[in-house]
């Protein structure tokens, strides 16, 4: 084409043109500003009131926190130096509560000489987990994790080896009769076993324990409940709740998908009930109501009620996390159990829970968050929590009087860490466990 | 099998079919369950006769009837300290409704917000929501109510602070919005007042105003005759295939007769303004109650965001792009197609959230608020010594609030859900 017409064309350009950079509103940081922060008036009016807020929060906070004071004695001291050093009328954190008494934030009024009781109990709860939560930990490790209940129990109140270890032989005791007689019929072995480990804890632990405890005197210095406090009482709360709450709050989803009229009556009123009422007037049920429900002259701990209530709070949660699991089921499963001909509890425990269970593993993790959170609320019976029950005993004291933010920072950090973390987990598991189920 | 065989020996009823019977089984569990829950109850009911008995106490409610003898700041129905338990139970009844709708109302407004500002695509506002979010989810409720309080009680001024002074002409501090201030005895805010009043009607519980009423049924009768309105445009729709106008219709239905009517009552917001010591003429809301509704409305519209989140991002892509190929604009596909699918997934949890916060609200023990738990379940508690009967008739007082939440959202859920043919 080109050459018959060679004289009518000015110019032909023979060769290529560089590839030219993209212009510069169309690339790298102005490009990203752009398209993320100015993409209309909307978008840049967001964008305009973030920074403020931004704003607003860094020149308010900003010198609070680094005119922090970490080493004095008292909150008068601290104002003193931040005044020293900053000039009049300059404010900073007192950070030198924290130092002084962290560990009553931590451990309460725990002994300090026996800390390594609590920091052991929490760093083996990890090894109890593990096989559990996590797939590279080993599978071998899961005999621990029956272990650990009994075994943190007598870590953390101390005193005779005997107690946990016979109550543990309850269920002990119970797995063997329940074999011995499960030939007969689940339902019969389920209940003689129960029986059983029943009468041994009632009638059999303390003897026992007394006779074994003088031949043998197995123990370690025993701690009160009166001493537990801060974040231990919290996760000791907590955790015990949730290892508790779990085997009853799988019973009830059970009865609640039951066909039989009553059992379904019983559970749902107890679901229903614990659900309808804030969690603190169960605290106060605990505090002032259990003993008039027990025999007269019992009077047990208040840490161990305030467990009981605490577990059939979420055992309650539980039970609706778990249903949630049993209806996410398809159909089919339960129909290929009754057509291997297995009974209702083999084929729970073989085919239904074990699905349904993991299905309900993000939700028993955020209420155990829930609950993790709520334990704080253990402060209104008189218990030294970390959030209330911890600084105002601090607040007390005349050297950290009217001390607000610093705890508070302090506790919250702590409270957002682990449950960010448990959060995270439970995310990752939602993704690991998305296997469908067609 | 299909052969004929003899009739068993023992046709009649043995008793080992009880157990190993599928047709009698059931039943027999059933009665042994339900005899060893009524066991248990009875000996929970024995152990508290005996109790009672030991502590020379007996069960009855009569202590209702009896002065109450304490008084409560934020009553918002009449009480004085002459009247009864019962009557100081109703007002703390009252006030736990009030803080939870206040609460729910806010809560939902602040979590849709920053729900719908976690999607947008301005980076930086979604990043801040995410924070937001993180934040309040993850640390106690207890935490944020302490804060709230501590804000205002340690670092609000004195009422003092908001007095002009008269060399400057300039006050220490301004209202915000030249109508609510914060102090740290209390939150001074505008109150409504009429010029003109209709009178009042007195009943047992509560006085009613007159002018409330009016304004309640003006506004109910407008809302009635748009609603007709509307329908009667879909009819002319359905008809002739042309929607008549009707916004114009519709904004002068809802807006003029109430307008009218609050002229004519003569309605005018009462601002607060220094006088002495103290600020008059508003309402002075206890900083209490300021900061657990605060504590309240920010935590739940954390977990509110996120289920609106949850619920708009479970509706896929397909539905936006079908409704644009249908010619719907933004808005309408918002409104008609997006929206009342998320919904449907947005409810059941909203429910609980809301329930969560009702719940919450005994919270109110740790600033000092007389609710339901504070005088039912506080002051009447440790004045009467009744704690069985207290703490019984709060719990089921809870119960009845819950169950009537749930029933009323669900009858609404139901309204909403995807009816299936």
């Amino acid at each position: 084409m080109s050459d018959t017409h060679a004289e009518s064309v000015a110019y032909v350009r023979d060769t290529m043109l560089k590839p030219q950079p993209a212009p510069a509103g169309e690339s790298g940081a102005i490009r990203w500003l752009r398209e993320n922060l100015f993409s209309g008036w909307l978008n840049t009016l967001l964008t305009v009131l973030g920074v403020l807020t931004i704003y607003f929060f860094v020149s308010h906070f900003a010198s609070w926190f680094l005119h922090g004071v970490w080493k004095a004695d008292s909150l008068a001291e601290c104002r003193k130096i931040i005044t020293a050093e900053y000039g009049q009328g300059a404010t900073g954190a007192c950070w030198a509560v924290i130092r002084d008494r962290w560990h009553q934030f931590i451990f309460g009024f725990y002994q300090r000489e026996l800390y390594w009781r609590p920091v052991l109990t929490f760093l083996l709860l990890f090894v109890a987990v593990g096989p559990v939560l996590f797939q590279w930990v080993p599978k071998k490790l899961i005999w621990f994790t029956p272990i650990y209940p009994f075994l943190a129990v007598w870590l953390l109140w101390g005193g005779s080896v005997w107690g946990p270890i016979l109550v543990a032989v309850g269920f002990v005791l119970a797995w063997i009769v329940f074999s011995l007689v499960g030939r007969y019929g689940s339902i019969a072995g389920f209940s003689a076993g129960a029986i059983v480990a029943i009468l041994f804890w009632m009638f059999g632990v303390s003897p026992l324990a007394g006779i074994l405890h003088a031949a043998i005197p197995l123990g370690i210095e025993p701690v009160e409940s009166a001493k537990f406090g801060g974040f231990l009482l919290a996760i000791t709360l907590g955790a015990g709740g949730i290892v508790m709450s779990l085997p009853l709050g799988v019973v009830l989803a059970l009865g609640r998908q039951s066909d039989m009229f009553l059992i379904k009556t019983f559970s749902v009123v107890f679901i229903e009930f614990i659900r309808g009422v804030p969690l603190i007037t169960l605290l106060f049920v605990a505090s002032l109501l259990l003993n008039y429900f027990l025999p007269p002259g019992t009077n047990f701990d208040i840490i161990l009620r305030v467990m009981i209530l605490v577990t059939m709070f979420s055992a309650a949660y539980i039970a609706e996390v778990v249903r949630g699991g049993l209806a996410a089921l398809p159909r089919g499963q339960y129909e290929a159990a009754d057509a291997l001909g297995l009974d209702y509890w083999k084929a729970q425990r073989l085919i239904i829970l074990p699905q349904a269970l993991k299905i309900s593993i993000p939700g028993i993790v955020s209420t155990f968050i829930g609950m993790f959170k709520d334990t704080t609320l253990v402060a209104f019976v008189g218990l030294f929590d970390p959030l209330k029950g911890i600084p105002d005993f601090i607040r007390a004291d005349f050297a950290w009087k009217g001390i607000y933010w610093e705890p508070f920072v302090f506790v919250g950090a702590i409270f957002f860490i682990l449950n960010f973390a448990m959060s995270r987990y439970s995310m990752h598991l939602e993704n690991r466990l998305q296997r469908d189920h067609r | 099998m299909t052969t004929a065989h003899d009739a068993p020996e023992h046709s009649g009823f043995r008793l080992s079919q009880l157990i190993y019977d599928t047709r009698y089984r059931s039943l027999t569990i059933q009665v042994v369950v339900f005899f060893l829950v009524m066991a248990f109850v009875g000996w929970l009911v024995d152990n508290t006769i005996q109790n009672l008995n030991a502590l020379g106490k007996d069960f009855n409610f009569g202590f209702l009837w009896q002065r109450a003898g304490y008084d409560i700041g934020n009553a918002l129905i009449p009480y004085n300290n002459d009247m009864t338990h019962g009557r100081a139970m109703l007002v703390g009844l009252v006030n736990t409704l009030w803080i939870s709708f206040l609460g729910c109302v806010a809560a939902t407004i602040l979590g849709v917000v920053v729900g719908v500002l976690r999607l947008s695509k301005n980076w930086l506002v979604a990043r801040m929501m995410t924070i937001y979010v993180e934040v309040f989810r993850n640390i106690p409720l207890l935490l944020w109510i302490l804060v709230a309080i501590a804000l205002l009680t340690e670092v609000a001024p004195s009422p003092n602070a908001y007095k002009i002074n008269p060399e400057t002409g300039e006050a220490k501090l301004s209202m915000v919005f030249e109508s609510i201030a914060f102090t740290n005895r209390y939150t001074a805010i505008p109150s409504i007042h009429f010029d003109r009043s209709l009178g009042v009607i007195d009943t047992a519980f509560m006085p009613i105003s007159l002018n409330v009423l009016a304004i309640a049924v003006v506004l109910g009768l407008c809302f009635w005759i748009n609603k007709r309105l509307l329908a009667h445009a879909g009819r002319v729709q359905e008809a002739t295939g042309k929607r008549p106008t009707t916004w114009w219709k519709s904004a002068l239905i809802l807006v003029v007769p109430t307008l009218a009517l609050l002229i004519a009552l003569g309605f005018n917001p009462d601002e607060p303004v220094l006088k002495g010591f103290n600020f008059t003429g508003g309402t002075n809301v206890s900083n209490s109650f300021v900061a657990l509704w605060a504590g309240l409305s920010l935590y739940t519209a954390a977990f509110i965001a996120e289920i609106v989140r949850a619920g708009i991002l479970a509706i896929s892509k397909g539905q936006t792009e079908a409704a644009y190929a249908l010619g719907l604009r933004p808005n309408r596909t918002m409104n008609l197609v997006i929206l009342p699918q998320a919904l449907r997934v947005i409810i059941p949890p909203l429910i609980s959230q809301y329930l969560n916060l009702t719940k919450n609200s005994s919270l109110a023990i740790a600033v000092g608020y007389l609710e339901l738990r504070g005088t039912l379940g506080g002051i009447t508690l440790n004045q009467t010594g009744r704690e069985l009967e207290a703490i019984t008739l709060m719990m089921l007082l809870y119960l009845a609030i819950s169950l009537t939440i749930s029933g009323v959202m669900n009858v609404y859920n139901n309204r909403v859900k995807l009816k299936e043919r």
